[in-house]
């Protein structure tokens, strides 16, 4: 049978079952309205269903009904045993269908007009004064008139007896098949007065059909306490405990006994722990099914052209997370689509298209389900939210200049604040956020804001999973063990002084090079501060590298154990403080073990500090606001200051024996995974007679790898580079303040064309090689990028213009410049890129140059925010292969089109 | 005449006030004689394997499994301001319920189930040690000792410790 028929057979027979006792209650408290609009809303409920299945007959009893229920409850109709039983008679009907519905998958032949009739004369308040006033004596005018009803009487009806009749199996070849109902009609309304039989013949229905029996459909699912399963939930995850136990035991005794029956007890255990998740799993599909007709009711309404994108519908979440979401989510599509999105004509201003997008996406990550619902409005308004919350009192001007944008935007979150803000009608944003919020705390979960002026917001859910079962893996630091879920971990290193792999330090700072890639590491030890136990700690280092959001790192442990399947407890209350456990638990040797908990890791360790209020939130985050920043390498080489190099340039740092430096055509070179590396110093009076080891920054490029010696290693630190002097020297971009100190900014181009002449010119740019040289419009606000990238281009054969802010590029563009491609960066003052492109795109006369997005963030996000701009392509600052590349296809992609 | 005095102290010890007497589990810390009311008491336990907890205060000695429960161990000495245990005297813990959650509380040793009238309570001495008047109700005044009363709930509320 058809699912969705299914589930509306089991969910109306529940329905009417419910009505029936309701109808009763309401005859004896007519004035209870809450009663009668639950009936009214479950009659209603039958209606609607009906329609959307299509299934006329029924729609046709149930709208009659409603409607008289509609009366009863405007205060227009007055509630009289009469009226209650047609409409009892009428659901009656209901139920004679609904069983042959579920035999035969369809609505049987039938006409209900009669009883139609009856209900509209009920409406219409006829019967109703009349069997109400006088119920002695059967309506007889009313039953002529509706001829098939079969009249009986039965004024002294014991009610004792009758609920036997009614509850004995009904279907017997009844000679009069409307006993039964009629009997069963005086049980429930309980007023064993005259009463018209209900025309079961009539309506067409089978009397056996029409027979109250249990839905067998209904039958095959039941509904359970979601306490009840939540109790299952727990055994079994004390069962799964218990099997570990007997599991550890059993492997430390070789040809027990207990082995076989262990074994099967294992598989069993592993089923029944399967099933009862299963139960209480519901795909999020099921929360999002309303929304798409809602959204397309409100683009009608609001006279917006609305796209409803719902991504991972199928990502299953606990049926009782799900109902407790259901609403708010509801609740901030609505939002998004209301006053999120612009108009039409708005959004066509502002360079969007005019559809505007709402999207949906949920997915599990690290033990969480996110949730993400976003749209491509206007954001939100800072402005007027900082304006709010000070006329609200909630912050002080003073406390609102220092608060990030993070923080403002929380406001939309506070009690009282929506409303306010909608009469002033700032954003409209924030309807009952606050309630959403307490709703999504209450599962424990949170919800973070991103918004965009202009662009669009994007609200997180995150729920964490309390109670599940997970895998994990047992490492111990410090003669400590601990849990990691392996879900977050992506693999393990072994580091060792006899291994491929080894961690290096940088001013203490543990890295480890894993596939020319630097790692950042986290010591175990030193994040929890443990003690070290003598004579534990050899030569040989785990490494769990692990993977938060997009921010991957390595956690530092002495030894990795197994797996195991844990069951996540909660810590307890004096301990939720401690961001770096998820919580705790007990494994297979009776011990209890705590899990780690990589987010609270991720944000406790080095840079990654976060916001104080939303602790181990998604790094990130972090990434996409320190935009401005970049990791810059310290070292010192030649005297003088320290020097600096953006640390995306250099792909590995290595430790050269200088006695195994050799020269060839008068270059130092040194043998280097098989190939032969140059080496260049920065010293110019660096002598390679020396002894010992010398650090060296290998910079790579496809198979070609150069290294630049140096003196030593300082430190890597997050700065924001301000190129203050301007270098006098070659190799230098000039001087900065990092770290508190005047650096030199190394000039890391200068350096690579020493090793190589050809370093930029030979990847990437052969397509375009025997054309004319192209021209490049570089719009970027740092003197720093624009330093590195100009001779980085004119190396790879373009003639490069650059300019300091989208408004001089304007102005080339006005005063009859034109370039064969332009590279504009993302975050600029005043005009920002995607301005500029918008700019450009708009009828300038380089709406048909290509454009090319520079940024520090390229998530698939603001890939999506550039194109959708304007921008043919989107590159992540600092990846000169990906900029190079691009521009050649870039190039030859818009040769090709034009 | 000891009928008429009974609703004074009534008023006076407001929390130990459910009658003539009152059943507490005794138990001694660096010799003092302390007491729990023995109806928060669960189990009383021997030294147990316990889980240390790092980056937790230092009043939280770990945690254990009891019967497949996973308890807070608490050093009650740390609690109380007293210098740790040292490794090799011996230590027992009664495990008390709080809010549904199991804590175990670390003492030098339990002693037995004494019942206690009312009328040897005694409200804390205004110049008790803050952190033992913050954690206890009161004093009993036995033949020979002093006992105080421990209240649980306050014992394990950490937050009020650090703000202080």
């Amino acid at each position: 049978m058809d699912d969705l028929l299914s589930e509306f057979l089991t969910e109306t027979a529940e329905n009417l079952s419910v009505l029936d006792v309701e109808l009763v209650r309401l005859e004896q408290n007519p004035n209870n309205p809450e009663l009668l609009s639950n009936i009214f809303r479950l009659v209603h409920t039958i209606k609607g269903t009906c329609g959307f299945l299509g299934l006329p007959r029924l729609e046709a009893v149930a709208h009659a009904s409603e409607n008289v229920l509609g009366k009863f409850r405007d205060g227009t109709l007055h509630i009289t045993p009469g009226a209650v039983s047609v409409i009892l008679r009428s659901l009656d009907t209901i139920k004679g269908i609904l069983a042959v519905l579920e035999a035969t998958e369809a609505e049987p032949p039938g006409d209900d007009s009669a009883l139609i009739a009856l209900l509209h004369e009920v409406e219409e308040g006829k019967e109703v004064s009349a069997s109400a006033s006088a119920p002695l004596p059967p309506k007889a005018p009313k039953a002529a008139a509706k001829a098939p009803l079969v009249m009986r009487p039965q004024p002294d009806l014991d009610i004792d007896f009758e609920p036997v009749r009614a509850a004995k199996p009904e279907p017997e070849p009844e000679p009069e098949p409307v006993k039964a109902a009629a009997t069963k009609r005086e049980v429930v309304v309980a007023e064993p007065v005259a009463h018209e039989a209900p025309p079961e013949r009539d309506s067409g229905v089978d009397p056996r059909e029409s027979a109250p029996k249990e839905s067998a459909v209904a039958a095959q699912t039941i509904r359970v306490n979601v306490d009840l399963l939540e109790n299952l939930m727990t055994m079994v995850s004390e069962l799964v405990l218990t099997r570990n136990q007997l599991l550890q035991i059993l492997r430390s005794q070789k040809d027990s006994e207990f082995a076989a029956p262990l074994q099967r007890l294992n598989h069993v255990t592993s089923e029944l722990q399967e099933g009862v998740m299963k139960t209480r799993m519901q795909p999020i599909g099921n929360a999002w099914a309303k929304l798409p007709r809602l959204v397309r009711d409100l683009a009608h309404e609001l006279g917006k052209k609305i796209d409803l994108q719902m991504l991972g519908a199928d990502t299953e979440l606990d049926r009782q997370v799900l109902e407790l979401i259901k609403d708010p989510l509801t609740h901030m599509v609505r939002n998004s689509a209301d006053h999120g999105l612009e108009i039409g004509a708005d959004r066509l201003k502002s360079g969007k298209p005019e559809t505007g997008r709402v999207t949906l996406n949920a997915y599990h990550e690290g033990g969480h389900i996110i949730i993400e619902i976003s749209d491509d409005g206007r954001g939100l308004d800072l402005e007027g939210i900082k304006r709010k919350a000070i006329s609200n009192g909630l912050a002080t001007e003073s406390e609102i200049t220092a608060m990030t944008d993070q923080q403002i935007q929380q406001f939309i979150m506070k009690p009282g604040f929506s409303t306010a803000a909608k009469i002033t009608s700032v954003s409209g944003r924030g309807v009952g956020m606050d309630v959403v919020k307490t709703n999504i705390e209450k599962i424990g979960g949170t919800i973070e804001i991103k918004s965009t002026k202009g662009r669009g917001s994007t609200f997180i859910i995150k729920i964490p999973l309390t109670l599940a079962i997970v895998s994990a893996l047992i490492v111990e630091c410090a003669g400590e063990r601990f849990a990691i879920p392996q879900i977050s971990v992506v693999e393990l290193v072994r580091a060792a002084a006899d291994s491929e792999h080894t961690i290096e330090r940088l001013k203490g700072t543990p890295v480890l090079r894993l596939r020319n890639r630097l790692l950042p590491l986290v010591s175990l030890q030193t994040l929890l501060k443990l003690e070290t136990v003598e004579g534990g700690s050899d030569d040989e280092t785990f490494i769990v590298v692990t993977q938060v959001g997009t921010y991957t790192f390595g956690i530092m442990v002495d030894r990795v154990f197994d797996t195991e399947e844990i069951v996540v407890k909660p810590v307890a209350p004096i301990l939720r403080h401690i961001e770096m456990f998820s919580g705790n638990t007990i494994l297979g040797d009776g011990s209890v073990i705590m899990i780690l908990d990589p987010n609270g890791i991720a944000s406790g360790s080095g840079n990654i500090s976060l916001g104080e209020s939303r602790g181990s939130e998604a790094t990130a985050v972090q990434t996409a606001r320190q935009d401005e920043k970049m990791a810059l390498l310290l070292f010192m080489a030649g005297g003088g200051a320290p020097k600096a190099v953006p640390l995306s340039l250099v792909a590995r740092l290595e430790d050269v024996d200088m006695s195994s430096i050799e020269l060839s055509n008068g270059h130092p070179v040194v043998q280097y995974r098989g190939k032969l590396m140059p080496l260049v110093p920065i010293d110019p009076c660096f002598s390679q007679s020396g002894e010992g080891r010398q650090p060296v920054l290998v910079f790579a490029d496809g198979d070609r790898s150069m290294g630049l010696i140096v003196d030593e290693i300082l430190d890597i630190v997050e700065e924001k580079l301000l190129v203050q002097l301007a270098a006098e020297r070659p190799g230098y971009m000039g001087s900065a303040i990092i770290a508190g100190k005047a650096t030199d900014v190394l000039d890391a181009g200068f350096y690579l064309t020493q090793a190589y002449k050809d370093w930029f010119g030979s990847s990437g740019t052969e397509a375009f090689e025997e054309d004319k040289v192209h021209r490049v419009l570089l719009v970027d606000d740092s003197p720093f990028f624009r330093n590195l990238l100009t001779p980085l281009l004119s190396v790879a054969g373009y003639s490069v213009t650059t300019v300091p802010s989208a408004i001089d590029a304007l102005g080339l563009c006005e005063a009859g410049e034109s370039f064969d491609v332009i590279v504009s960066d993302i975050e600029m003052p005043g005009m920002t890129g995607l301005e500029f492109a918008a700019a450009v795109r708009n009828g300038s006369r380089w709406q048909d140059t290509p454009l090319v997005a520079l940024s520090s963030h390229a998530s698939p996000r603001d890939l999506d925010r550039g194109r959708a701009a304007g921008f043919d392509d989107y590159v992540a600052k600092f990846d000169r292969d990906a900029l190079l590349y691009t521009l050649s296809q870039t190039l030859s992609a818009h040769k090709g089109a034009a | 005449m000891s009928n008429a005095k009974l609703p004074v102290k009534k008023g006076k010890s407001e929390e130990a006030s459910s009658g003539g007497s009152m059943d507490f589990v005794t138990m001694t810390i660096a010799n003092q004689l302390f007491g729990i009311p023995v109806l928060q008491v669960q189990d009383v336990l021997g030294h147990q394997r316990i889980t240390r907890i790092p980056l937790a205060p230092p009043e939280v000695a770990g945690s254990l499994n009891l019967r497949g429960r996973i308890v807070t161990a608490i050093d009650v000495r740390l609690r109380l301001g007293l210098p740790g245990r040292q490794k090799d005297k011996p230590e027992m813990s009664i495990v008390v319920d709080l809010r549904g959650e199991l804590y175990s509380l670390i003492v030098d040793s339990v002693g037995e189930v004494l019942s206690l009238s009312t009328d040897d309570f005694e409200r804390n001495p205004a110049t008790l040690d803050a952190r033992w008047r913050e954690v206890s109700t009161g004093i009993y005044r036995l033949n020979n000792q002093l006992m105080v009363v421990l209240d649980v709930s306050r014992l394990l509320n950490f937050a009020n410790l650090e703000a202080a």
